[in-house]
């Protein structure tokens, strides 16, 4: 609706159907180029049954993942003896149903993986754009600080944080989205230092257009495509950074459910049970390997520089 | 050279002052641990008396002051938990840091260059598409699942090595494996893409028709160019290294700095973290340098400017 009624208002109605079109057209071009690349498929496949998995949890989990049975203690998947098919995947030490759990823990591991990369992204690019743009010492200060964050390796930086912050679910996301913001700023700094030297930056400026548009409405967009690869890809990175914070008992807090949780209870239980700490190991590896190969896929699709160097 | 050099050195200082400004900054928010460290049972007084000894009481700036004073003596102040040298603490756990840390780069460096150079100069073959996986493998396991899993198959079930702790050398070979091999999948890629590059160039075709072994081709004129991008992040997955054994040290209870950072954070031990950040950000900051040194050593055509 809200589309159809800007192209009735826009003073170039053909003009803007006919954008429309490419838009879709453009679409069409990437979902087949998608359809082209194997890895890019299954990419795609697992990170749409993750967010579906994380989505539907209430619907699809066999059973209350927090609900406690003593009856059925530390049960093992079907496959083994003793194991049946009303826990699949077997029971932890309070009988808790893994795939249940599992099901329910994807939702932390998206939660927390895109919105700590939109919080580092935010702040990232928008140092990242100053420092390009403006350069000098205003570039000089926000480079030291890139390399300040760069001299401390990110799961201390967030461990340290999270020392003297209280642990939940803002707080991790804050933190990991903090100790993130510094791949952002130096790509996009980078790619604003060559953008800002184009004929269409320059004749904008001598048109007296302000700063804040030439950043925002010139550099930007240009930018935006680096940073939907490197976004994609570092949502790997997070999820991979949460669930070991939560290994550690400083990230999200039972009886929140988090892979890393359920890999911290396991490993407890590992000499006699070693379902309990291998599924969610297993499930944390297929949902970043998936983001990686949608995200390698973006980037042969949208960044021409790499294509051919992929590996 | 030497004034590339010069330049390089001169940009320590402000990044370690930054460093430092942020983990005081922490501590700062963090307010006074007195609370924690004390019995619950103590005195108005008491609490007043341990705070002002702490140097709790004073105003910020004060505080930044003496932090900074202290800082430049080397002292971080006593460890809450022990009573000595926080510092002290941390240089005393070091060496086993820097122990595995060499072992896992040993193990990468074994693992990735064979298999990177195989996988380049035989493309699209089983053995690359193993690479290959292995490359991608290496980076969505997490490290810290792969330690527990490899505890389970090496010493729950098949017996043949440590769970945890020192004191031979069949301890260092699980968290070592656990580290090198995240490291070895970077590694192996990057091996195997400058390979690629290289063996498409002029140079190589020219050797092999003058009738040179292929095999002396791929090692003596394809590889050891490919040598400077290769030891570059070799140099930087060494750096990452050093933060990332945390987990691993502390899941295989090794007795290095990182088992004593994630010991402090449970003790809310303020002077050896900030001890601990402190140390290992130099670290990190002399090994990006020396890698930069290094790279513009190897490669002739990069200018120091």
């Amino acid at each position: 609706m809200e589309l159809n009624n800007q192209a009735e208002l826009s003073p170039y109605p053909v003009e803007s159907s006919r954008q429309k079109e490419n838009m879709s057209k453009k679409l069409l071009v990437l979902l087949k180029k998608l359809l082209t690349s194997k890895t890019g498929v299954v990419g795609l496949l697992i990170v749409l049954t993750v967010c579906l998995m994380a989505l539907l949890a209430p619907i699809i989990a066999p059973y209350d993942p927090n609900k406690i049975d003593t009856a059925n203690m530390l049960k093992p998947p079907f496959w083994l003896i003793n194991g049946d098919l009303s826990h699949i995947l077997g029971t932890d030490n309070l009988g808790r149903d893994i795939l249940s759990r599992l099901i329910y823990g994807s939702r932390i591991s998206i939660i927390v993986g895109i919105l700590s990369v939109v919080v580092g992204g935010l702040i990232g690019v928008i140092f990242g754009l100053i420092a390009g743009y403006y350069g000098g010492i205003v570039d000089s200060l926000i480079m030291r600080l890139v390399d300040s964050f760069l001299a401390i390796p990110t799961t201390l930086f967030c461990i340290v944080f999270l020392t003297v912050l209280n642990p939940g679910l803002f707080t991790l996301i804050f933190v990991i989205g903090v100790t993130n913001w510094v791949m952002y700023a130096s790509l996009v700094r980078s790619e604003t230092l060559s953008i800002k030297e184009r004929e269409y930056v320059k004749a904008a400026k001598t048109i007296g257009v302000s700063n804040f548009n030439i950043i925002f409405r010139h550099i930007l967009p240009n930018v935006f495509s680096s940073i939907i690869v490197i976004s994609t890809l570092s949502i790997a990175g997070t999820i991979i950074t949460e669930s070991s914070l939560s290994f550690l008992g400083l990230g999200i807090q039972p009886p929140a459910i988090s892979w890393g949780i359920m890999l911290s209870e396991g490993r407890e239980h590992l000499a006699t049970s070693w379902w309990l700490s291998t599924f969610p190991g297993v499930a944390i590896s297929i949902t970043v390997l998936g983001i990686i190969f949608l995200g390698e896929w973006l980037r042969d699709v949208l960044d021409p520089r790499s294509r051919g160097t992929k590996s | 050279m030497w004034k590339y050099l010069f330049m390089r050195l001169l940009q320590i200082p402000p990044v370690l002052f930054i460093v430092t400004i942020m983990i005081f900054v922490l501590v700062y928010i963090a307010g006074d641990p007195v609370a924690t460290m004390l019995p619950a049972d103590a005195s108005p007084e008491e609490i007043a008396q341990f705070r002002h000894a702490l140097g709790f009481d004073q105003p910020f700036y004060v505080q930044f002051g003496n932090y900074i004073l202290d800082l430049i003596r080397g002292d971080f102040g006593e460890s809450y938990q022990y009573g000595t040298s926080a510092l002290g603490l941390v240089l005393e756990r070091l060496p086993a840091t820097l122990e595995l840390a060499t072992a896992s780069m040993v193990i990468a460096i074994l693992i990735a260059i064979p298999l990177g150079i195989i996988s380049a100069v035989k493309p699209n073959t089983v053995i690359d598409f193993f690479a290959t996986s292995f490359s991608v493998l290496g980076k969505a396991i997490p490290n810290f699942w792969l330690g527990i899993m490899l505890i389970l198959v090496f010493s729950v079930t098949l017996k043949v090595l440590p769970v945890s702790g020192t004191g031979s050398y069949a301890h260092i070979v699980l968290p070592a494996i656990t580290l090198g091999t995240a490291m070895s999948a970077e590694i192996t890629r990057l091996v195997r893409s400058s390979m690629l590059e290289i063996l498409h160039q002029d140079y190589i075709r020219t050797a092999r028709s003058k009738g040179l072994k292929y095999s002396a081709v791929v090692i003596k004129h394809a590889f050891k160019n490919s040598l400077v991008p290769v030891i570059t992040i070799t140099f930087l997955q060494a750096a990452a290294l050093v933060g990332g054994s945390l987990i691993t040290e502390m899941i295989f209870a090794w007795p290095g700095l990182g088992q004593l950072i994630i010991q402090a954070v449970y003790a809310k031990d303020l002077p050896i973290i900030q001890a601990a950040v402190f140390v290992t950000a130099s670290m990190i900051i002399f090994i990006n340098i020396l890698t930069d040194i290094m790279y513009r050593v190897l490669d002739p055509r990069i200018k120091f400017i």
